[in-house]
């Protein structure tokens, strides 16, 4: 490993060692083992194949909401709205999935995945587009979408989308036929290809074309953007799409891949974890995949873990926040192992809630 | 404010005056519930805008407020039902209220985190905090703090009810508004902590201790935070519940933008809010209209997005102007 | 009375990578003014930064009052009298200009202001200094020399005995410049001291009753006004001789490239900042605009280069209409930007220098192909702008913001003159950059003249339009006073024009 990879790897790696010890911390003050609750959660996600593949399953949704994050930070925007992005992605797709069927596979999964992505897209790309138009910050407005979302994709699933089967009282849509359903290609679940496929495609994007070089250039110094003639309403417009629509995918994923339909409140909370592994990743499309895996690794092994060792689940929540806490503070890890400040470690998106 | 928006604000006010007294003769208990409700859900806004605006007005921005909400809440419900004295259970909200502040004051003024991420940071940690912690098994045995009544005034008709006869910290809210209104506007504290929002490199030159006073006021307006995660445990609700505070930290801050950063201006706003809470509580209850709970669920959402949008576009709600950033001395 | 009102015995301060003050010594006495004179970056603000308390020095004393002190921070230095009024004043603009007077040391009545003593100490000092002002104005609808004298009168509020002004006649006409000087030599009259900070010879030579000439962060020369002149003084400053004038030949104006009609644009306060305002510039010519900063300048040249829709008016370019067109539509005109603002406007700091060598033309030919960059083709255009607008630097991989101004400031001249340019739109040209790079940067402007491109020129420095201008058009409150021929022109005469009096 190169020095200067080591370097970028060493915050986030510390975070997560941090994180994990003050996890043990709070382990241990619930009269539990952390040995034994840490080896549970391990085996729990790579014990053997079925765990393997639940911890690529739980990881497939976290990357596109880890790029759903990370790319709006290069336009220097704040996507807390991934929730809700994902939600409606996911009850589109889901409606896609079981409304239509007597299509072929390559025709219908994808357009299940589209209507996921386009979903997604629209509810990014109405926060970037108010930005863009009445400088309403997109951190008030995503929020209040996820919100929206919620309300919106209940509805859906309680009332006309409504899985009426059997004596069903859950909001949950009917499962998706098998033709939109995301197969595996033996261990691997074809949605964590996708993920990657789109990781590399995030990447390639932002470092390597000229509109890459526009949402970077808007994320750095917004005004120099505008002084070379960069349109820089449009692209804080189009990167919350596009943030949107990554989310919007996720969703499409877990209702297509994971969970064969869309269910109200069973994802709550991956908007969330985009953020933490957004910042674990630095904003590195590629270093998402590997931030994605580690925190799938840990949902995948917290049923184990409260099962062998008696710790709740929610552990792994808190070790999460801990996680973002030390990312986001370098300075305290730098400290501890006497590190030397590198200035283009600090992520900085200043706020102000109206036009500035 | 301009005389034009001054004029609007009083016509506004008198119309909703003659109109809730319209409806007030027509059915009396109904809209006493509705107006009642009002204030209920306006109080938690009220001291989470003025949470904010604390911040604000010194130049750090708090989107923690509703893990501020959740975490003091369930502190306040966790000592509450433990020492079963809710005077305790406030104490130890607002003193959770203190230290969430004071957690976002060290990461976004002494590490220099962004403010946006150190709010959110706060956000996520009392959600994993309170869910791992959460206890099913407790409960408020002596019940939630109640209304006393203040004497003659809770004998006047309608407004007696709606702002007289209420639980103690929805008064000491009010008392509150009083104050921070005073110390902002009128304290040496005040204009300090306005200039060093504004300009804190020349507050500095006069001398004045940027970080400090940003520590000190963001911890403080922590404070009122917790005061309002007690009031959501041990008032308004009575228990603790996952996510209770139910986007409404997020709304405050919807609320202190509306009302201008003022305290007055925030209650004005978070009365609107609350109305529009409370009158949703009322159809829902009556049957009224045949509108699907999820959509009335979305209103106050869907009306902060326009107000935010507004602010912008009307561009007379001007933020202080050093909003956000980290402050580097020389 | 003390002998020495305030000193620096042997302060060194190093920063990283820089030795700002190496040795220094100087010293202020009762009724006396000190100038302290010196180029961009020769240590002056570190100096004074010590002095006020802002920064520690590594060695060396501060003595104020015949006693050396260890200051902490500025309300040590202003508790022991020293008194400073900042290049970029230090005002809170939303506040009242009593409110910024007693900041920091407000009377008080339990913890609340008493604004009425307050206004009524403001009053009384401004009639005592002749300084007046209305207490109760807001800080952000005075004029630049309104606020300084808001921040004067901070100061003496705080009872100093020592002012200390950075820069403060940038922002003012000739003619405001000379009231100020005037101002501060009555003020000494009652004993205080001033520390005058420049690199103004003119001003030296008339207010001054010491110089101390700096020169990277060493004492070059004392000196008093009777025994130098300035081009003394310059020499002095910069280390070798200077040509205090630009040599260039008589221009030949061609076609109008450049027509600006009855245009009208407002500010970001959304107040009319550019009133009505028709000129043109020819093809061969240096159009200069003077004025004081805040007349609208800014906003004339944002409308230009189509960083700002103006409210009215046209603009045309070669004949073409170009009005409501965007920054791109523009620049596609063959219209270069020299921006004001080199760090909000003319660079991205983290990027590279290669990656801000294109940062006007990344999305053309041979820069990108159908969308995507290519990197190798941009790394040898910077290579070669590096190497033709001789940018000091140890790579073009690393990031702009570890260069000085100057460079960066050539860096972006570099970038923008690598095209064929029919309208060269130049602001703030060489603010905050040494005198080497200014006489580069100047032959390069004169350059382009003299290759055919029409040249507006906006800048502060009446010396810098006197110099290089054909034509002189001055901007007061977003009107054109007059526009005159450069022969026509003088200090004395513009500086009138500047303040909007017209004979």
């Amino acid at each position: 490993m190169s020095r200067s990879l080591l370097r970028t790897v060493a915050i986030p790696l510390a975070a997560v060692v941090f994180g994990l010890l003050i996890g043990a911390v709070l382990i241990l003050s619930q009269n539990a083992s952390p040995t034994a609750a840490y080896s549970a959660l391990v085996v729990g996600g790579l014990g053997d194949a079925d765990s393997f593949l639940r911890t690529l399953q739980k990881a497939t949704p976290l990357i596109f909401g880890g790029l759903a994050v990370a790319f709006a930070f290069k336009a220097g925007m704040f996507n807390i709205g991934g929730q809700g992005q994902l939600l409606v992605g996911a009850v589109f797709a889901a409606g896609v999935g079981f409304g239509i069927d007597g299509l072929p596979i390559f025709v219908h999964l994808p357009a299940a995945l589209v209507a996921g992505a386009l979903a997604g897209a629209v509810w990014g790309g109405i926060a970037g587009a108010l930005k863009a138009t009445t400088g309403a910050h997109e951190v008030i407005v995503t929020i209040m979408l996820n919100f929206v979302a919620g309300n919106l994709t209940d509805w859906l699933s309680a009332n006309p989308w409504k899985d009426n089967s059997g004596n069903n009282i859950v909001a949950r849509t009917p499962l998706v036929e098998d033709s939109a359903t995301i197969p595996t290609m033996g261990a691997v679940p074809v949605g964590f290809i996708l993920a990657i496929v789109v990781a590399v495609g995030c990447w390639f994007v932002l470092e390597r074309t000229t509109y890459g070089f526009e949402v970077r250039s808007v994320g750095h110094n917004r005004n120099a953007a505008q002084y070379s003639g960069i349109k820089v309403g449009w692209i804080m417009a189009s990167t919350m799409a596009v943030a949107g629509m990554l989310a919007g995918l996720g969703g499409a994923v877990e209702s297509l891949g994971v969970d064969g339909r869309f269910e109200a409140g069973v994802n709550v909370g991956l908007g969330f974890e985009g953020i933490t592994i957004a910042l674990l990743a630095r904003a590195n499309p590629l270093g998402v995949i590997p931030a994605a895996l580690l925190v799938g690794l840990m949902e995948a092994g917290a049923s184990r873990m409260q099962f062998k060792a008696g710790v709740a689940p929610e552990l792994i929540d808190v070790i999460q926040a801990l996680i973002l806490f030390f990312v986001a503070a370098p300075i305290i890890i730098r400290w501890v192992l006497r590190m030397r400040a590198d200035n283009s470690e600090q992520l900085q998106l200043g706020a102000g809630w109206g036009k500035s | 404010m301009t005389a034009r928006q001054k004029q609007l604000l009083y016509v506004g006010a008198a119309l909703l005056v003659v109109m809730s007294w319209t409806f007030y003769a027509a059915d009396g208990p109904q809209t006493t519930a509705v107006l009642a409700g009002t204030v209920r859900a306006a109080t938690l806004l009220a001291l989470g805008a003025m949470c904010g605006m604390i911040g604000e007005r010194s130049g750090v921005v708090n989107i923690g407020i509703e893990g501020q909400f959740l975490l003091s809440a369930f502190a306040a419900f966790t000592i509450a039902s433990m020492t079963g004295s809710l005077f305790l259970g406030t104490v130890a909200g607002i003193g959770m209220g203190l230290i969430m502040g004071w957690m976002l004051a060290a990461m976004a003024v002494g590490l220099k985190v962004d403010q946006i991420i150190a709010g959110t940071v706060l956000n996520i940690a009392a959600l994993g905090l309170t869910s791992f912690f959460y206890d099913r098994s407790r409960s408020l045995g002596m019940g939630k703090y109640t209304n006393i009544d203040l004497g003659p005034l809770a004998e006047i008709p309608l407004v007696g009810t709606v702002f007289f006869s209420r639980p103690p910290l929805t008064y000491l809210t009010m008392v509150l508004l009083v104050v921070v209104h005073i110390a902002l506007f009128r304290s040496v504290w005040g204009m300090r902590t306005r200039a060093i929002g504004e300009h804190p490199g020349a507050a500095d030159t006069v001398g004045i201790d940027v970080l400090k006073l940003r520590y000190f006021n963001v911890t403080i307006a922590g404070g009122l935070a917790g005061l309002g995660g007690s009031y959501l445990a041990l008032e308004a609700v009575g228990t603790f519940s996952r996510a209770m505070s139910g986007g409404r930290g997020f709304l405050a801050l919807a609320v202190m933008i509306f009302g201008r950063r003022t305290p007055f201006g925030a209650y004005a706003a978070a009365l609107f809010f609350g109305f529009t809470t409370a009158l949703q509580n009322q159809f829902q209850l009556n049957n009224t209209f045949d509108i699907p709970p999820q959509f009335v669920g979305m209103l106050p959402f869907v009306v902060t997005i326009i107000v935010v949008a507004l602010s912008g576009l009307i561009g007379s709600m001007r933020d202080p102007a050093a909003l956000g950033q980290v402050y580097e001395k020389g | 009375m003390s002998e020495v009102l305030l000193a620096a015995r042997n302060v060194t301060k190093q920063f990283p990578g820089v030795l700002a003050n190496d040795d220094i010594s100087a010293q202020l006495r009762p009724g006396r003014i000190l100038a302290l004179l010196g180029e961009n970056g020769a240590g002056k603000s570190t100096l004074v930064n010590i002095l006020f308390g802002m920064y520690r020095p590594d060695s060396g004393e501060v003595v104020i009052k015949d006693e050396i002190v260890d200051l902490h921070g500025p309300d040590d230095a202003i508790s022991r009298g020293i008194g400073m009024v900042h290049q970029h004043f230090q005002l809170v603009p939303p506040m009242r200009v009593v409110e910024n007077i007693v900041l920091g040391a407000e009377p008080s009545k339990r913890g609340l202001v008493d604004l009425a003593e307050a206004r009524s100490r403001v009053v009384e000092l401004s009639q005592r200094y002749g300084l007046e002002i209305d207490p109760d104005a807001l800080v952000e609808d005075l004029p630049v020399g309104m606020q300084q004298r808001v921040e004067i009168l901070k100061a003496l509020y705080r009872e100093a005995d020592v002012l200390i002004l950075d820069e403060p006649t940038g922002v003012l006409t000739p003619q405001e410049a000379d009231h100020l000087l005037g101002v501060l030599r009555e003020l000494t009259a009652t004993g205080l001291g001033i520390v005058f900070i420049t690199h103004k010879l003119r001003e030296v030579l008339a207010i001054a009753d010491d110089i101390v000439v700096l020169r990277n962060g060493r004492v070059v020369g004392e000196t008093t006004p009777a025994e130098t002149n300035e081009s003394g003084l310059a020499e002095m400053m910069v280390g070798r001789s200077v040509v205090l004038r630009v040599e260039k030949s008589a221009a030949q104006p061609a076609d109008v490239v450049l027509a600006v009609d009855e245009l009208e644009v407002n500010d970001d306060r959304g107040h009319l900042a550019v009133d009505g305002l028709s000129f043109e510039v020819r093809a061969g010519e240096v159009l200069g605009i003077a004025g004081v900063e805040g007349n609208g300048q800014r906003e004339l040249v944002e409308a230009v280069t189509g960083l700002r829709h103006p409210l009215s008016g046209t603009m045309r370019i070669n004949g073409e209409e170009v009005t409501n067109g965007s920054a791109r539509d523009i620049s596609k005109k063959g219209v270069a930007h020299i921006p004001e603002d080199r760090e909000k406007h003319g660079v991205i700091s983290v990027y590279s220098l290669a990656e801000n060598s294109v940062l006007n033309r990344y999305h053309r030919s041979p820069f990108s192909l159908r969308g995507v960059l290519r990197r190798d083709v941009i790394d040898r255009h910077a290579e070669d702008v590096v190497e033709e607008f001789d940018v000091r630097t140890p790579s073009i991989a690393v990031a702009a913001s570890s260069l000085s101004g100057g460079n960066k400031q050539k860096l972006i001249v570099g970038r923008e003159f690598s095209d064929d340019i029919k309208l060269l739109i130049a602001a703030q040209p060489t603010r905050g950059i040494d005198i080497g790079a200014i006489e580069f940067i100047h032959r390069r402007i004169l350059e382009q003249r003299d290759k055919g491109a029409a040249v507006l020129l906006v800048s502060a420095e009446l010396d810098e339009i006197l110099g290089l201008s054909d034509r002189i058009a001055v901007l007061y409150d977003g009107k054109l006073m007059d526009v005159l021929d450069a022969q026509d022109a003088d200090r004395e005469r513009v500086g009138l024009l500047m303040a909007g009096i017209t004979q």
